[in-house]
């Protein structure tokens, strides 16, 4: 005898599933709304303008630099963040010394605040950096790179990497304690070398993990803010704004609520359509390994 | 077979990124502990005079204890409901999972992870300010409501890693709903609880975006907000902007270094879900 308790289990998940609507659901909708308005956020009232906030966008260079700078630090910290911390988890799950020590210390980063792990650093860059160039001899890079056009967007991958690289580490490692002994034994007797091993064994043993780890790198990374706010506030020149810092300021103190809107419409269809681009190949790679 | 000897390479790679690691926070300790004009000599150095006054200083200019109050009101609110409510959705979601509309519901929240902030950013001010929400209690609500993306798949994960008969039982002997979750599933839940406990602590706490477009008044405002703001306001002494950010990370790290192995494993616990 099995009770149908449908109206019971609905009930419980309605409270929940309405805030989530109130306050997920509706401030999408409203979103794409006004982005067809000319409303700049203040005003008690505006008109609707149909598709002229996005034919705007599509030519505004603020824009468009926004979505180069975010698209490149983006790719760029998502490739270094999974090798760096690919390696790490590597070493930390072979025979080390300190073993507990350095976990513990490796997975630090990732309960400390990155804006304030920026704050930190952007005293770093001023007053250490070019000192540490000097006494390598890199003359080129004698100046401080959030200062500088060319430098300021890899200073920012640095402190990202820094902080971030924790979380995936115990990722990976996670997926690399899956991995049974036997395997590598069966291959030592085949005698593999060790770049064999982790290509044949260890790498496709993880791939899920690689996957998700990619997915989720990237689209947290396009979303980036605090770091930029922290370190360059967008400079020099604005080549370091990011999407979500350049809809956060002009949206709500550039009298450009309607305007921005339309920009994080198109915001949010390219990283469903990245994500579920990424999420196809990684899996499809996943399956021929 | 496999030798067990060290792996010295490992080992040393590790012990160079330690340096790397730990630099920043010694960098952030020695800044704090001196004086502008011994940090004018020597940033590294040990000080010759401890300052210790210069954490009661910062703390005195950030009002510090506000400031911590407030991001401890945050976070432990928004970890109890977080833990109570979003498991128990889960539950309901793969109990009936059978059912289209619960299907719908699973697909609804965990789709949601790919919408990014900012389309919600500009609306949602406009949304809480009109409700009155835009203050300490909106925020935990938020971060309650939109934790439920991430938890769901979480908890929907492991649920079904347990054994099924375990409820339904409690079922058949005449137990409602709501005291099967409670007295049967709730305690197995433990390990994924701390899982979830984890990941929301380090959120709440360390969120900054969300705190900055909410929170109108300066007396509730939260720790990373407070940085922000006296980052603009005093930011030329060095020294006690750096004892502020120590203090700031100072409790997450507190809680860390006690508690490292748990929270280790219980964020490695989540990844293999």
């Amino acid at each position: 005898m099995k009770k149908n308790n449908f109206g019971i289990y609905l009930l419980l998940v309605l409270p929940a599933t309405i805030l989530f609507f109130i306050f997920h659901t509706i401030p999408a909708v409203m979103g794409i709304f006004y982005s067809f308005t000319d409303w700049n956020g203040l005003k008690p009232t505006y008109k609707m303008v149909g598709f002229i906030n996005y034919l705007n966008v599509f030519k505004d260079k603020d824009v468009l630099d926004a979505y180069l700078f975010t698209f490149k630090f983006a790719i760029l910290t998502t490739v270094i963040v999974n090798v760096v911390s690919l390696c790490i988890a590597l070493a930390l799950n072979s025979n080390i010394k300190l073993k507990n020590f350095f976990k513990g210390l490796y997975f630090m980063p990732y309960i400390l605040s990155m804006l304030i792990v920026a704050y930190i650093f952007n005293y770093f860059f001023a007053n250490f950096w070019i000192d540490i160039m000097g006494y390598l001899g890199i003359e080129k890079w004698m100046v401080n790179p959030l200062g500088n056009e060319k430098g300021a967007w890899l200073a920012i991958v640095f402190v990202t990497v820094w902080q971030s690289a924790a979380f995936n580490t115990v990722l990976y490692l996670a997926g690399l304690q899956t991995i049974s002994e036997d395997l590598y034994e069966a291959s030592a007797l085949d005698g593999a070398n060790k770049w064999k091993e982790f290509w044949g064994i260890t790498f496709p043993m993880i791939a899920p993990f690689f996957t998700i780890n990619m997915v989720l790198s990237l689209k947290g990374f396009l979303q980036v803010f605090d770091q930029v706010l922290a370190l360059t506030g967008g400079g020099p020149f604005g080549v370091t704004r990011s999407i979500a810092l350049l809809i956060y300021k002009n949206g709500f103190s550039g009298n450009e609520f309607a305007y921005q809107s339309a920009n994080a419409v198109i915001y949010f269809v390219v990283i469903v359509a990245i994500s579920l681009i990424q999420l196809r190949y990684l899996q499809k790679r996943e399956m021929n390994l | 077979m496999r030798t067990k000897r060290t792996n010295w390479l490992a080992t040393c790679f590790l012990i160079a990124g330690s340096v790397f690691l730990l630099f920043p926070l010694y960098m952030t300790f020695m800044l704090s502990i001196k004086d502008n004009k011994e940090i004018a000599d020597s940033v590294l150095a040990f000080p010759k005079v401890w300052r210790w006054e210069n954490f009661i200083t910062a703390a005195e200019k950030v009002n510090y204890w506000q400031k911590f109050k407030n991001s401890s009101i945050i976070t432990v609110l928004t970890v109890t409901f977080t833990l109570f409510t979003n498991s128990f959705v889960a539950y309901a979601i793969k109990k009936k999972f059978d059912h289209k509309f619960f299907k719908g519901l699973y697909f609804y929240f965990i789709s949601a992870m790919f919408v990014p902030f900012p389309i919600i950013m500009l609306p949602v001010v406009k949304l809480t300010a009109r409700l009155g929400l835009d203050n300490l209690y909106g925020l935990i609500l938020l971060y309650i409501v939109y934790g439920l993306s991430f938890n769901v798949l979480l908890y929907v994960g492991y649920l079904r890693s347990l054994p099924q008969e375990l409820d339904e039982a409690a079922i058949v002997d005449g137990a409602s709903v709501w005291q099967t979750f409670w007295k049967i599933i709730f305690p197995l839940l433990a390990p994924i609880n701390a899982t979830v406990a984890i990941i929301t602590t380090v959120w709440a706490w360390n969120d900054f975006l969300l705190p900055l477009i909410m929170l109108d008044q300066e007396s509730q405002t939260t720790l990373p907000l407070a940085q922000f703001i006296f980052q603009s306001k005093f930011g030329q002494d060095t020294n006690l902007a750096f004892a502020s950010y120590l203090m700031a990370m100072a409790p997450l790290l507190i809680v860390y270094i006690l508690a490292q192995k748990w929270i280790i494993s219980g964020v490695t616990r989540g990844a293999v879900k």
